[in-house]
């Protein structure tokens, strides 16, 4: 019997803990349980408004096993066709412009100062939700659904650019390299050696993309940027909550049909 | 002990990977399992524990059918079994410890293995295990943290913290380099003549089978072509089982000048 | 790679005419879907009010510079309530997507054909629809504040976490398992020795991840009334006071990528 093993037996075993540091890990727990302590008691909660909305909420609940397509099927076919319209229109725009603005970010093919335009503006497009861009944009162009086309085509740029832009950051230098050798110019080496690198992956998010942009663009009537989502808020407003689960359920489907499309070609591209 | 009778396991493809099967296996008997790939020795060693469903057949340890327990009594006679894994099997982000002592799974309750709270006893018998196999001062590194044949050490360890009375042990040396499949085949072959063990071995490599087990039995396509001792291991007979090659190199006897640094680390 | 043969010379093209044919015209169909698409659009807009963008954009520049700093006095308890929404909400949401993911993954789930489904439906469901969403729901259902902007986004993460995290049990590996099982442990042991070590890092990454997702929403779900410096975005909006929309939207920049930052910082020192 080892001398180790001797000095070890009859002792207790305990699992190291992750934090190994004794004061660190006992000031993360109490921290956070301060934290935690502090959250709650700062979230006002009138138990009393709750209770009353429960009948509404089984009421809303209900109202998604007799969803009412028919009462207002103008206003959601109207509200459906603009928020599809914005995001094919947008996704298109969209995509058109951060293929440029993609190789323009990617460094090893870029020449620094466009690089750092392209960079400065998917941040730019990365930081600003959604809904703000929506805001100041229909401040700016005025009620309907040019704002919300605007909107979805510049996050679009922000979301696909600097994807597209890694994925050429990471593809197989040897092949754009081959082409090079051959003399192509820069087009024909963009074309030949790069192009077809990261074309199923641009494809595949290029679908991701437009499965986002019909998804945002449910809120969009939020703010008066065009789409299904007024039509949505009114119902709410209304208490209309069988129109309401109409709509959702509108959105949930087409959302599983673009997923499931998306799948398809992703599958097929690869 | 072990005793297999008529065991037939029929995957649901239709392929049948084990036609009815009759083995016994006494106490203490230290046997290889060799086959081609596909001839259903994986199949058998999991049937016995039932980590693959039987299709029919009895496998009778000690005289209780396993085939035919509920799940609790199941859990219990898997205790009498311990297991080691081709490409080891661990918890990979589990410590070494954990590793080991997660062969007493089996007795004791969820709370105590939840919270790592272990009796004394299991404890120290880990230690012993990890003392025996050499490895007590990694007791507390992360499983993924050791090289292959220091994880099959610790995969030996678990299997024997579980005091079974037979073991099963799947391609041990699968993915190891020569010498270390040497050192485990013999490591587990050491622990099996010190505690009494029975042990099942699969294995591909015929002559590392040769020279560390009384009695070697033969899978091909799923049933039993050859069952007697090493030396019976005639070219004729191999090829009976893997099919036709020149087999006189593999049960050369090979002149081992490593055995005694070996057996002295 | 057709060859074409054209007396006695052979023409290489990349395509055959059919599939030439095809290829034009997906393109061609594509453009009229997007030239329709861009009426529609082009119909719905007031183009008065376009041309006269760039004026109205320089005017509303000038009205909201400079930002009015003393407001910032008055955004200390909104940020302190989106960050309130986004970490609850998050932690809720976790606890709601773990036993989801358990019954979605194909196997961890008790019942393909009964269980497996519904589980599913509630991860389609719940992802599908934008948090702003939720929160109008729940507003209409228990009344504005916090309380409902914490539902919602936890309500909008059970899907997305629940998603991700059992496509990480559905890739575990099943050898580990099949070893805790022969040990003789039990069901619930399998999973606490076998399957969870195997999907914690990614059920972190996932946490955390989710967590700099929130902190987004959660500084627009004041917009319909849902707590957290929305809400003062959308007074300040309503009173066309641009000085604090300005200031509003600096802080609200500042905030989020303060979390990402933080987001960054806890991923590194877990992987």
């Amino acid at each position: 019997m080892s001398n180790e093993l001797h000095d070890l037996l009859g002792k207790g075993w305990k699992k190291q803990p992750f934090i190994k540091r004794a004061w660190l890990r006992w000031s993360i727990y109490a921290g956070f349980v301060a934290y935690l302590v502090a959250a709650f008691a700062t979230i006002e909660v009138n138990w009393a408004r709750v209770y009353e909305g429960l009948d509404r909420g089984a009421a809303f609940v209900m109202a998604f096993t007799r969803p009412d397509f028919v009462s207002r099927a103008g206003d959601i076919w109207t509200g459906m066709a603009e928020s599809i319209v914005m995001t094919v229109a947008a996704s298109v725009v969209g995509i058109a412009i951060s293929i440029p603005i993609g190789l323009g970010a990617a460094r090893n093919i870029a020449p620094l100062p466009v690089y750092l335009i392209c960079r400065g503006i998917v941040a730019i497009s990365r930081a600003l939700q959604e809904i703000i861009v929506a805001i100041l944009l229909v401040a700016i162009f005025g009620f309907g659904p040019l704002a919300g086309f605007l909107t979805l085509s510049f996050a679009t740029i922000g979301f696909l650019s600097k994807l597209l832009a890694e994925d050429i950051e990471s593809m197989d230098r040897a092949q754009a390299e081959a082409i090079r050798a051959s003399g192509a110019r820069w087009m024909q080496w963009i074309n030949y050696g790069v192009q077809p690198q990261v074309m199923p992956r641009l494809i595949g998010l290029s679908m991701y993309r437009l499965d986002i942009n019909f998804r945002e663009s449910a809120i969009l009537g939020l703010v008066g940027a065009g789409g299904i989502g007024a039509t949505l808020n009114t119902a709410f407003d209304r208490y209309e909550y069988d129109t309401a689960a109409a709509i959702l359920i509108l959105i949930i489907v087409i959302v599983m049909a673009l997923e499931y499309l998306s799948g398809v070609i992703r599958a097929r591209v690869q | 002990m072990l005793r297999l009778e008529g065991l037939t396991k029929t995957y649901k493809t239709g392929d049948q990977a084990l036609k009815d099967i009759d083995l016994e296996v006494p106490k203490g008997q230290v046997m290889a399992l060799i086959g081609p790939s596909g001839a259903g020795k994986s199949t058998l060693i999991r049937c016995i524990n039932r980590l693959v469903e039987p299709t029919s057949g009895k496998v009778l340890l000690d005289g209780t059918d396993i085939a035919r327990l509920p799940s609790g009594p199941l859990r219990r006679a898997r205790r009498e079994m311990g297991m080691i894994f081709q490409e080891y099997a661990l918890v990979e982000r589990l410590t070494v410890m954990e590793n080991v002592l997660s062969g007493r799974l089996g007795y004791v309750g969820f709370w105590r293995s939840f919270t790592r709270r272990y009796q004394q006893a299991d404890v120290d018998e880990a230690f012993r295990l990890l003392d025996r196999v050499g490895l007590l001062a990694m007791a507390d590194k992360r499983a993924d943290e050791l090289s292959g044949g220091q994880r099959q050490r610790v995969g030996i360890c678990r299997a024997l913290i579980q005091n079974p009375k037979l073991l099963l042990v799947d391609e041990p040396t699968a993915s190891l380099d020569p010498k270390t499949s040497r050192q485990i085949m013999r490591l587990i072959c050491e622990l099996c003549a010190e505690r009494g063990l029975a042990a099942i071995i699969n294995i591909h490599d015929v002559a590392l089978a040769q020279r560390f087990v009384s009695r070697v039995v033969g899978l091909r396509l799923g049933e039993i072509a050859f069952d007697g001792a090493p030396d019976g291991l005639t070219p004729e007979v191999l090829t009976s089982i893997y099919g036709e090659e020149d087999w006189e190199a593999t049960i050369e006897k090979v002149d081992d000048p490593e055995e005694d640094i070996e057996a002295a680390e | 790679m057709p060859v074409l043969e054209k007396g006695d010379t052979q023409i290489w093209r990349r395509r055959t005419q059919g599939q030439a044919l095809t290829h034009w015209a997906a393109w061609l169909i594509g453009t009229a879907v997007f030239v329709y698409c861009w009426q529609q659009i082009s119909e719905a807009t007031t183009w008065f009010f376009v041309w006269d963008a760039p004026r109205i954009a320089g005017d509303i520049w000038t009205r909201a510079t400079p930002p009015r700093w003393e407001y910032i006095a008055q955004l200390g308890r909104p940020i302190w309530d989106t960050l309130n929404i986004a970490t609850l909400g998050t932690l809720m949401a976790l606890v709601m997507a773990v036993p989801v993911a358990f019954l979605a993954a194909r196997n961890t789930t008790p019942s393909k054909l009964f269980i497996r489904p519904v589980a599913l439906l509630i991860i389609v469901s719940t992802r599908s629809i934008n948090s702003l969403i939720w929160a109008l729901l729940l507003i209409a259902i228990i009344g504005p504040g916090v309380f409902a902007g914490v539902i919602a986004i936890a309500i909008r993460s059970i899907g997305f976490c629940a998603k991700l995290l059992y496509e990480a049990i559905e890739e575990i590996d099943h050898a580990q398992v099949e070893a805790i099982t022969a040990t003789g442990a039990s069901r619930w042991q399998v999973m606490a020795y076998g399957i969870v070590p195997q999907i914690l890092p990614a059920f972190a990454g996932i946490a955390v991840f989710r967590w700099d997702i929130n902190i987004r929403e959660s500084t627009v779900l004041g917009l319909v009334g849902a707590g957290g410096i929305g809400l003062q975005l959308q007074s300040s909006l309503n009173v066309l006071a641009w000085p604090q929309v300005s200031l509003i939207l600096l802080v609200i920049l500042a905030f989020v990528v303060l979390s990402e930052w933080v987001s960054a910082k806890v991923r590194g020192a877990i992987i």
